[in-house]
């Protein structure tokens, strides 16, 4: 599977589709799915027309989000304090999921998780990394997080509190890293270039 | 069967249909230390646990109703409750502020 993009390459393409077993639940999806299209719920082409759209959204669109932050101050309050809102002055329509952005600062760091499955906030960020939904991360990322971020590479000074988001409910999360420094003269679509996955998740620093 | 357009929206929000909000930015809570059967979203590790609101969220259809087919109306607060790692964690390693913050359902919640 090609990875298609907002028009930026993406260092994160989607993952490669495992065919390699057909187990229970894949059975059952199969078969649910041919039944809903026999029944007329929805079509094949609707399908195929919404896997699209899932793959088009990509980790651009929260990269966007945060350059614009970066160098707006109005922008950046009205993300941190409505972000659906905000987002949607961008052409970024969050749907009925409530987003909530949340801003790192010299002396706190944030990291998101969901501990209950894998809740992602895909509108801005676009399909979750395998690592996101695996048990390991979920758990360990409440327990432990400071060694999780070690892992990453991250390792957060003792003066740098830690705020751990656990995506329980019906919010969906992302990080505002911080600027790095030295930035000040890049362009929007230059910063945006600058935004990881991973930053927007809070497993690493920019 | 039901059609699409019958079919409950998990999100649809119902103001008019909220259980009015008992707690507010700051308020003092302790989650319920329960197990009931059935699909629950409060995370085990912070039930018993006593913690301080960040923020209200609005009101939402309830998950433990929609996970049956029903209505989960009216609707329940949510919350972002945020508590010390040290007091989730007795053997917590880290900074003595860190904190983890989670959504919960105000039926979860008691005033401490």
């Amino acid at each position: 599977m090609t990875a298609v993009t907002d028009g930026l390459a993406s260092p994160h393409a989607a993952t490669r589709d495992d065919e390699d077993s057909i187990s229970y639940y894949r059975t059952m999806q199969v078969a649910v799915q041919e039944l809903l299209i026999a029944k007329g719920v929805f079509s094949a082409a609707d399908v195929t027309a919404t896997v699209a759209a899932m793959d088009a959204r990509t980790t651009a669109r929260g990269a966007a989000v945060v350059a614009r932050a970066w160098l707006d101050a109005a922008f950046k309050h009205r993300l941190l304090t409505d972000a659906p809102t905000a987002c949607a002055e961008l052409g970024l329509e969050m749907g009925p999921l409530k987003l909530i952005v949340i801003e790192d600062t010299p002396d706190t760091h944030n990291v998101v998780v969901c501990t209950l499955c894998s809740c992602y906030p895909r509108m801005l960020l676009g399909i979750p990394p395998d690592w996101y939904k695996s048990r390991e991360y979920r758990s360990r990322c409440v327990r432990e997080p400071r060694a999780v971020l070690r892992e990453f590479g991250t390792d957060l000074p003792d003066t740098v509190r830690l705020r751990v988001h656990d995506s329980t409910a019906d919010m969906r999360y992302m990080v505002l890293p911080l600027r790095p420094a030295n930035t000040a003269h890049l362009s929007q679509t230059e910063l945006a270039k600058l935004v990881t996955r991973d930053s927007l998740i809070g497993v690493t620093l920019l | 069967m039901v059609s699409a357009a019958e079919a409950p929206s998990r999100t649809l929000k119902m103001p008019e249909e909220a259980i009015p909000e008992r707690f507010f930015k700051g308020s003092l809570v302790r989650v319920r230390f329960t197990a009931p059967p059935g699909h629950v979203r409060t995370p085990w590790y912070c039930r018993g646990k006593v913690g301080v609101v960040e923020r209200n969220c609005g009101a939402f259809a309830n998950p433990e109703e929609l996970a049956y087919n029903r209505a989960g109306l009216p609707a329940q607060p949510l919350y972002r409750v945020q508590f010390l790692n040290r007091v989730l964690w007795a053997d917590y390693v880290g900074h003595a502020d860190d904190v983890t913050e989670i959504e919960i359902y105000q039926h979860w919640l008691e005033a401490v």
